[in-house]
C-alpha cells in the first residue's frame, strides 16, 4: 500500500503529464491522421491484404510510441515534482 | 470527422474520450474493454461489423502499453500464456467466420448485440457474487489487506488437479501441475469470444483464468494483457482482410486509451485483488445498457 504523499505525487504528476499529452495527441491526430485518411481508403477498397497489414502495423507503432511519450512525460514530470 | 472507411461521421474528441476510460479499465482489470469500447462504438453509430474489427485494432495499441508495465511489474506468465496461444488464436479466427457468415445474411447487429448483452450479465453478475463473498470471509480473517484470495479456489484446486496429459508446472503463478488441454480450452474459449464480439475477450479471460485455473488476480491481470496482443492482433488481421477494420478510428481511440492504461496499470498496486474484482462488476452491465437501448430504440448517442 502506498502513503498519502506518494498517492499524492503520482496523481499531481499524472495531472501534468495527462494535460501536457492532451496538447500533443491533439496536434498529432489533425496532422498525421488527416494525411493518412486518403491513403487508407484508396488500399482499403483496392489492396485489402495490404490493409490489413498496413492496419495491424500501424496501431502497433501507434502504441510503442505514445507508450515511449507517456513514459518519457511521467519520468519528467514525476523527477519535477520530487 | 468523416471517417471514409466505415463510412460514419463521428466526433474525434468522443472517440478519445472513450478510448481514455477504456485505457483505465485496461490498465486495471488487464482487460481489453472491448465490453465498453464495442457498445460505445455500435451507440455513436459504427456498424457492428466495424465494431468488431475496429475494437480489436484499437485494443491491440493499449494492450502493447499496458502489458509493457505489467511486464515490468512482474505480472506476466510467459509460459502459461505461450500454452495459451494456439487455443486463441483458433479461437479468434471461428470467431471471425461467424461474423462473415452472418454478414453474407445480412443479419450481424442483432445477434451480436444479443450474445454481448448475456455474456457482459452472466460475468458482472458471478464476479459480483464472488467477491462480496470473498470480501465478507475475508473480514473475518487477520491476513494480510492485499492478499490474493478467492472463495472459488477449491474449483480451480479440483480443474487443476484433473489428470490430461501433457501436465505443466507454472512457478511464476503458483501452479504445481495444470493439463495443457484445459489451458487451450480456456484459449479457445476467450479466442472464440473475441473474434465473434470484438476485443481481447478478457472479459472471459480473466476470470476464468482467476477461477477456473486458480491464477493470482495480479498475474491473471498482466498475462490476460499479453494474451489480448496476439489474440487480437491476430484478430485484426484476419478481420482487416475481410473488410471489418476502419484503421483511423481505431488510431484516434487509441490516443486516449495509451495515457489511460498507464493510470490504470500503476493503479492497481493501490487494491487487493478481490476488490479489484469487485470494482469490475459494474462496468460490463454499463456496456450491456448502451447496447441494450441501441437495439430497443434503433438511436445512436451520437
Amino acid at each position: 500500500m502506498k502513503s498519502k504523499t506518494d498517492t499524492r505525487d503520482l496523481l499531481r504528476a499524472f495531472a501534468i503529464e495527462l494535460a501536457v499529452y492532451t496538447v500533443l495527441v491533439t496536434g498529432y491526430f489533425f496532422v498525421a491522421l488527416h494525411f493518412l485518411g486518403g491513403w487508407l481508403k484508396e488500399i482499403f477498397d483496392s489492396h485489402r491484404t495490404l490493409y490489413a497489414f498496413v492496419a495491424f502495423a500501424l496501431i502497433v507503432g501507434q502504441g510503442i510510441l505514445l507508450e515511449a511519450v507517456t513514459t518519457w512525460l511521467l519520468r519528467f514530470f514525476g523527477k519535477k515534482i520530487r | 470527422m468523416d471517417f471514409l472507411i466505415s463510412g460514419t461521421h463521428l466526433n474525434p474528441f468522443l472517440l478519445v474520450a472513450v478510448g481514455f476510460i477504456i485505457g483505465i479499465m485496461g490498465g486495471f482489470f488487464g482487460v481489453g474493454g472491448s465490453f465498453l469500447a464495442g457498445p460505445a462504438l455500435f451507440a455513436l453509430g459504427v456498424p457492428m461489423n466495424f465494431v468488431v474489427g475496429t475494437d480489436l485494432a484499437h485494443i491491440v495499441g493499449k494492450s502493447v502499453v499496458a502489458a509493457k508495465k505489467h511486464r515490468a511489474l512482474g505480472n506476466i506468465d510467459f509460459k502459461f500464456a505461450m500454452f495459451m496461444l494456439p487455443g486463441t488464436i483458433i479461437g479468434v479466427e471461428v470467431g471471425a467466420q461467424i461474423i462473415e457468415y452472418l454478414k453474407k445474411r445480412a443479419n450481424v447487429d442483432t445477434p451480436v448485440a444479443i450474445v454481448f448483452i448475456v455474456v457482459l450479465c452472466s460475468i458482472s453478475a458471478f464476479m459480483g457474487w464472488e467477491s462480496w463473498l470473498t470480501l465478507r470471509r475475508k473480514k473475518g480473517s487477520h491476513g494480510p489487506k492485499t492478499k490474493d484470495v478467492s472463495v472459488m479456489a477449491a474449483h480451480s484446486k479440483r480443474i487443476q488437479g484433473l489428470h490430461l496429459p501433457p501436465m505443466i508446472k507454472l512457478p511464476t503463478s503458483g501452479i504445481k501441475s495444470i493439463s495443457v488441454w484445459v489451458i487451450f480450452i480456456v484459449g479457445f474459449i476467450g479466442g472464440l469470444f473475441g473474434g465473434f464480439l470484438g476485443g481481447g475477450a478478457g472479459y472471459i479471460r480473466m476470470p476464468a483464468m482467476v477461477y477456473l485455473l486458480g491464477l493470482p488476480t495480479h498475474i491473471a491481470v498482466g498475462t490476460d494483457l499479453f494474451e489480448v496482443i496476439i489474440s487480437a492482433g491476430w484478430g485484426t488481421l484476419s478481420h482487416g482482410m475481410k473488410g471489418n477494420v476502419d484503421i483511423l478510428i481505431a488510431l484516434v481511440m487509441h490516443t486516449g486509451a495509451a495515457i489511460g492504461a498507464q493510470i490504470g496499470a500503476h493503479a492497481t498496486q493501490f487494491f487487493a485483488g478481490p476488490r479489484i474484482r469487485l470494482f469490475f462488476v459494474p462496468l460490463p452491465l454499463i456496456g450491456a445498457a448502451v447496447v441494450v437501448y441501441g437495439l430497443l430504440t434503433g438511436h445512436h448517442l451520437k
